[in-house]
């Protein structure tokens, strides 16, 4: 049961991100923009020059943390996992008669 | 074995002490000159890209010798780098956009250098989907995927050389460490130190990670073969 939910969520990931691709594909088309210059409107900036920093550092810097520790914890816990298993088959085979 | 474990809390503690000073040696390093703070994404940015440019490398010598001598030692150190290489991928292609929205203007752009990244990440990606549901005999097509997204490793580092790209060439980080002889600070010295440090601690946590990994699956190996004299 356990691996059939895991399949269909393996599966329904699979299926997510190849949409994901298929999508930005699509939008990555040339837009108006690529075709002609426009001249900058009075008091329109560049959005790059009015983009802070510090947020955009700060969250490339968490996101590394988030990867790492739960990539971590997962490995921690499957390592957990196996070794309770090889204990308790330890356990059988010392058992039988 | 016994070393490896011995070896893991060792490289552990050294790299959480690094990690822990890191943000002090960054914050030595000066401000680039266009694109100001955001660059300082580049000292977590970079060595990981490094690094998973390196494990795939390393995956690929590792599926091959699998391929060659059916070594299962060898076939855990691929699975190990392999998982590696995904979680690199993820974490280089989300950190990559963040710093390109403010020093491009773009989250993404289909450039060489992003589209071949994503492109080796999908194929290690594919990697784990086979082992994972691939069934018995799938680790020797898992190595010959292996074999295949380390081939693409070269081609995602000079793709920047190769072609018209936004990603800067791949001279940036030799003239970068070469300006630390010289003491050139025009040519970035200083921030090659705190990009080395990053490297060397990021690269230390995950040797100890890898090893880890390959514990893991040398103790499924153990279970499985348990589980055989049971039934027996």
């Amino acid at each position: 049961m356990n691996a059939k939910v895991s399949r269909t969520c393996f599966t329904l990931a699979t299926l997510s991100v190849t949409m994901l691709l298929m999508g930005a594909t699509l939008l990555a088309q040339a837009s108006e923009a690529d075709k002609t210059f426009r001249p900058i409107q009075p008091g329109n900036e560049l959005l790059q020059e009015k983009l802070p920093a510090t947020p955009l550092v700060f969250s490339a810097y968490a996101v590394v943390w988030i990867v790492v520790v739960v990539y971590v914890l997962t490995l921690w816990r499957r390592i957990a996992k196996a070794e309770l298993e090889i204990t308790r088959i330890a356990t059988r085979i010392e058992g039988r008669p | 074995m016994t070393a490896g474990r011995r070896l893991v809390p060792v490289l552990l503690v050294v790299s959480a002490a690094m990690f822990a000073a890191a943000p002090f040696i960054i914050d030595t390093a000066p401000y680039e000159s266009t694109m100001g703070l955001v660059q300082r994404i580049f000292y977590f940015h970079v060595p990981n890209a490094i690094l998973m440019m390196l494990a795939s490398s390393a995956c690929g010598v590792a599926s091959l010798v699998y391929l060659m001598r059916r070594r299962q030692s060898a076939d855990f150190v691929a699975l190990a780098l392999a998982e590696l290489v995904v979680v690199l991928g993820v974490i280089v292609l989300i950190t990559g956009p963040i710093w390109a929205r403010k020093a491009w203007g773009v989250w993404w752009d289909w450039e060489p250098r992003l589209t071949s990244t994503l492109i080796m990440w999908m194929v290690f990606s594919a990697y784990l989907l086979l082992r994972r549901f691939g069934g018995a005999g799938s680790e020797v097509m898992a190595a010959a995927v292996g074999l295949f997204g380390a081939v693409l490793s070269p081609f995602v580092y000079w793709s920047v050389n190769m072609w018209r790209t936004l990603h800067p060439k791949t001279s940036v980080l030799p003239n970068m460490v070469a300006a630390i002889a010289t003491g050139d600070v025009e040519s970035g010295s200083t921030m090659a130190g705190p990009l080395i440090w990053c490297f060397v601690a990021f690269t230390l946590f995950y040797i100890a990670v890898i090893l880890l990994r390959v514990r893991l699956e040398s103790t499924r190996a153990t279970l499985e073969r348990a589980v055989l004299l049971l039934e027996d």
